[in-house]
């Protein structure tokens, strides 16, 4: 059985760190809060491995199906018997799974930042939020109850807006963490809503009985539900699907994306952690939390992910084709890797072989958190040392980061979808189960596997070959110290890293995923067709040979290109002119339609009366101020002439 | 019929009602001070008619010769000599004479309307029976407020002293 | 009718209690003031004597109550004679005009 002292432990040692820091860390821990705080997630990581050895190898498996186990759990807010907030951990493959990725990944981050954020100012205050955003991660990961997953998905929305709002000083990193928190707020109102209606029909918050009861179709709560309807689709289908936009939001699906390339003004450690590997898959962790209910009661929403998922991947390939700043690249290449998660998911079915869709997205989510981190890491150990985040800038960095430089090309093969790097093993699953489900999908799915390889590479030739680099003066952070980097690369603390998740890249496609994570707990064997892998591979290396071509050497070929593609150029480095969209949405129609007769009504009605009154009051009180004239005689004839006629009224009136 | 009874009480009314008016009208206030006291004598001398020597007894050791000389002294120390006390406003006054005649009015048209049940027979309480009822923790006893009003007194000592000892360098 | 009782008593302090008001609401000297507020005192005493004797002379509350009266009227009377004596301090006066600086 899981012991669930260890298990409350890793959350628990990520929220010490950020209350010892956040506390004390500008006072008492001014230099030692990264070795605190690496400490302290260390440990997490440590328990984390242990509790996923235990389960995987020693208790977790009975009669060949992985078990679930809530080790713990305490009602915190009962409304009434049966529907209560509960703080409960959940231990199963996928959580187990996620606490594995998200203890590793905060791990090598907060490792890295010892080197990336030294002589930052706030950098006490750095840890604690990064400790908060583990804290909050963890805490969603192990959820056992809907709303506990709410309260620790805000939990991490107000980290990460803590997070790229780090410099706060700067007025574009103010704009994305106010942009980010927005944009995922409003699609949290729609998980929120969503919550209500699925535990409304179940009649519960909690996970386990919510699902037993939507997933079974002669219960009474799905039949009660399925004839409630609301503009033709039953509440239960409107239940899911708004819980998918929350989802959506937080996993920055098309077209709730716009914040994520923005999100990239944080640190680049914290893109690493947060924008890449953890919070943004938050999305794909819920719904297949959900799984059962969405493939079993709603398949129609599931369709609905599927689709968002697959757009939002070839978009956002598309987009990535097109940009400069090395970590919008990388945004963008994380919305479209996520997008393929989220459409493994809408192509899975439940159960068996069938349910192959949803091993290959969990799979796929593990092993790009690795190469997604590493290239992230990369990307920053890039900036640190060139201290610009734009391509152009660089150029022929591989003599003297050599270490980055192998790492990162570990990365970019892997997430090429390159045998035998990591993103071969989880891509192919994910374009097996689409090729058997939604033939669309697949081919949507196998040119953005192709656009991938191009941009992945594209970014590594402009870096790491082509012209001469720049160096520029200022440094990645206002506030760094000045300690110029030139000619070496960043320290120990920076490189392990990335040697250690360089190593996850390449091996962890080795994992026999299926045999630990299905829908039914039964394991599930991974064939592999060899005929079947020749194409992706294909277009794979087609996009790394073109992007070799295009960019290895300094040449004026892109340019023709771009010119020759020019409406669609401009257009994806417009990034589809989405952010205009949503502009033109907010400011010419909400703010002219909605925002200015509010605020009309607002300053002459609203305003109007409480000048009225205002104006009322003093005009009456002027008039009648004499009364107070402070005679004492004054009042007291007052008092009896009231006396007086109070008297005579109640003796001769009121009898 | 007239009697002597009769006669007595006409004429302390009479003294006690004048003395009132010259008391609120004069405008020397040592006169008002001496015409309350003997109104106040007046009061005691219809206690004495009523047949309540101890209440009148009372009245004159309390008010004759506590209350009056208290406001006498304070006369001295408030007022310049020969001073006469300032005017009211004629309309204050009228309104004043008005609302107090129309509440005498009321009060008396009440009274006289109203029938009060006349006890047959009147007796008049011995000083033993008032200082037994005085000290009787019973239900029927004043022990009690007897009590409380020692608390009072010693509480309006207290505060007299704090407001009129107060040494007052903050109004120099 | 001539024959004085309980109406002639209580006319007697009914009198006095509107000369007592009459007294407070037109003298502009506090302790001219406070002299009324006695006189008003000793018509209410006087009330409770009457009832006492006429209407319940069995009891003997109406005295008692006097004899408060009388008690809280002399505490009454000291404090505000010590009121009196420090605004006469702090405004050289004990003209009720002059003290109101409470007004609006």
């Amino acid at each position: 059985m899981p012991n669930a002292t260890i298990i409350a432990l890793i959350p628990l040692l990520p929220l010490a760190g950020f209350i010892l820091l956040g506390l004390f860390g500008r006072k008492i821990f001014k230099t030692s809060s990264g070795v605190i705080g690496t400490a302290l997630l260390l440990t997490s990581t440590i328990l984390a491995l242990y509790t996923a050895y235990d389960y995987f190898f020693v208790y977790g498996k009975v009669a060949g199906v992985y078990q679930q186990f809530i080790p713990m759990k305490l009602t915190w807010l009962e409304f009434s018997p049966g529907v209560s907030i509960d703080m409960g951990l959940t231990v199963d493959s996928i959580s187990v799974m996620m606490l594995v990725v998200v203890t590793f990944i905060s791990l090598m981050v907060h490792i890295y930042s010892l080197g990336y954020m030294k002589g930052e100012e706030r950098f006490p205050t750095y840890y604690a939020y990064l400790g908060l955003f583990t804290f909050s991660m963890l805490g969603l990961v192990l959820a056992s109850n809907i709303f506990q997953i709410y309260i620790f998905w805000e939990l991490v929305g107000v980290s990460s807006f803590l997070l790229i709002g780090y410099y706060y000083n700067k007025p574009s990193a103010v704009a994305a963490c106010k942009k980010a928190f927005i944009v995922t707020r409003f699609a949290d109102l729609g998980f929120l809503i969503g919550i209500l209606i699925l535990s409304n029909s179940a009649g519960t918050l909690d996970f386990n009985t919510m699902i037993s009861t939507l997933t079974s179709p002669d219960s009474d709560a799905v039949k009660n539900a399925a004839a409630t309807s609301f503009l033709g689709a039953s509440a239960l289908t409107w239940g899911a699907a708004l819980v998918f936009i929350g989802g959506a939001g937080k996993s920055a699906m098309f077209p709730l994306h716009i914040w994520l390339p923005d999100a990239m003004e944080g640190p680049t450690p914290v893109s690493a952690l947060i924008h890449a590997a953890t919070m943004v898959v938050a999305g794909v962790y819920l719904v297949a939390r959900l799984f059962p209910v969405f493939a079993l009661t709603t398949p129609a929403v599931l369709e609905i992910v599927g689709w968002v998922g697959a757009v939002s991947a070839i978009i956002a390939a598309i987009i990535a084709c097109t940009q400069t700043d090395i970590k919008r690249v990388l945004a963008y290449s994380t919305m479209s890797q996520i997008g393929y998660m989220m459409f493994a998911l809408g192509v899975s079915h439940y159960g068996g072989e069938a349910g192959l869709g949803y091993t290959a997205s969990l799979f796929h989510l593990f092993t790009h958190a690795m190469f997604k981190a590493l290239l992230f890491l990369g990307a920053g150990a890039v900036i640190h040392y060139i201290h610009s985040n734009d391509m152009k800038d660089m150029g022929g960095l591989r003599k003297y980061l050599p270490i980055t430089h192998i790492t990162f090309l570990i990365a970019c093969l892997a997430i090429a979808g390159v045998p035998p790097f990591a993103g071969f093993f989880s891509k192919e699953e994910i374009l097996l189960a689409a090729y058997q489900n939604n033939m669309t999908i697949y081919w949507i799915a196998l040119i953005t596997s192709g656009l991938t390889a191009f941009y992945m590479f594209r970014l590594y030739f402009s870096i790491f070959w082509n012209k001469p680099h720049v160096v520029h003066g200022e440094k990645h952070g206002p506030a760094a110290s000045v300690k110029t980097s030139e000619g070496k690369e960043g320290g120990f603390v920076m490189m392990l890293p990335l040697v250690l998740l360089a190593i996850g890249a390449a091996a962890a496609g080795f994992i026999p995923f299926g045999e630990f994570v299905s829908t039914d707990g039964k394991a599930l064997e991974s064939h592999f067709h060899l005929q079947f892998s020749i194409a992706p591979v294909a277009l794979g290396l087609a996009g790394i040979f073109t992007a070799m071509w295009l960019y290895k050497k300094q040449n004026n070929k892109p340019e023709k290109l771009a010119a020759s593609f020019n409406g669609l150029y401009k257009a994806a480095y417009h990034k589809f002119y989405i952010d205009e969209i949503y502009l033109f949405i907010t400011k010419k129609v909400l703010f002219n339609l909605i925002g200015r007769p509010a605020a009309w009504f607002d300053r002459n009605v609203v305003d109007g009366l409480v000048n009225f009154s205002g104006n009322a009051t003093e005009f009456v009180s002027e008039k009648i101020k004499k009364m107070q004239s402070g005679k004492v005689q004054q009042y007291a004839i007052y008092f009896l002439g009231g006396v007086i006629v109070l008297a005579a009224v109640f003796i001769y009136i009121w009898k | 019929m007239i009697t002597g009874s009769t006669i007595i009480f006409y004429l302390l009314a009479a003294l006690t009602l004048t003395c009132a008016l010259l008391s609120v009208s004069t405008r020397q206030i040592f006169r008002a001070a001496i015409y309350l006291l003997f109104s106040l004598i007046g009061i005691a001398g219809i206690y004495f008619w009523l047949q309540y020597e101890f209440i009148a007894a009372v009245q004159i050791v309390v008010y004759v010769g506590g209350i009056v000389v208290l406001i006498i002294f304070s006369i001295f120390l408030t007022q310049q000599a020969g001073e006469k006390l300032a005017k009211q406003k004629l309309d204050r006054k009228i309104f004043s004479a008005l609302a107090v005649f129309c509440g005498f009015a009321l009060t008396m048209l009440q009274v006289y309307q109203h029938n009060f049940n006349n006890a047959a027979t009147t007796s008049a309480p011995t000083v033993a029976d008032i200082g037994r009822k005085m000290l009787n923790v019973d239900q029927e006893g004043y022990a009690l407020p007897f009590e409380v009003i020692s608390m009072l007194l010693l509480a309006a000592m207290v505060g007299c002293i704090v407001i009129a000892l107060r040494s007052k360098p903050e109004t120099k | 009718m001539m024959n004085p009782g309980l109406y002639h008593i209580l006319f007697l302090s009914a009198a006095l209690f509107f000369i007592g008001v009459y007294g407070f609401l037109t003298r502009r000297n506090l302790i001219t003031m406070l002299m009324s507020i006695e006189l008003i005192l000793n018509s209410v005493n006087l009330n409770f004597i009457a009832f006492n004797k006429y209407v319940w002379p069995e009891k003997m509350d109406g005295l008692f109550f006097t004899l408060f009266i009388i008690a809280i009227a002399a505490a009454e009377a000291a404090v505000a004679i010590a009121i009196i004596i420090n605004l006469y301090r702090s405004h050289q006066s004990i003209d009720v005009e002059n003290a109101e600086d409470l007004k609006y």
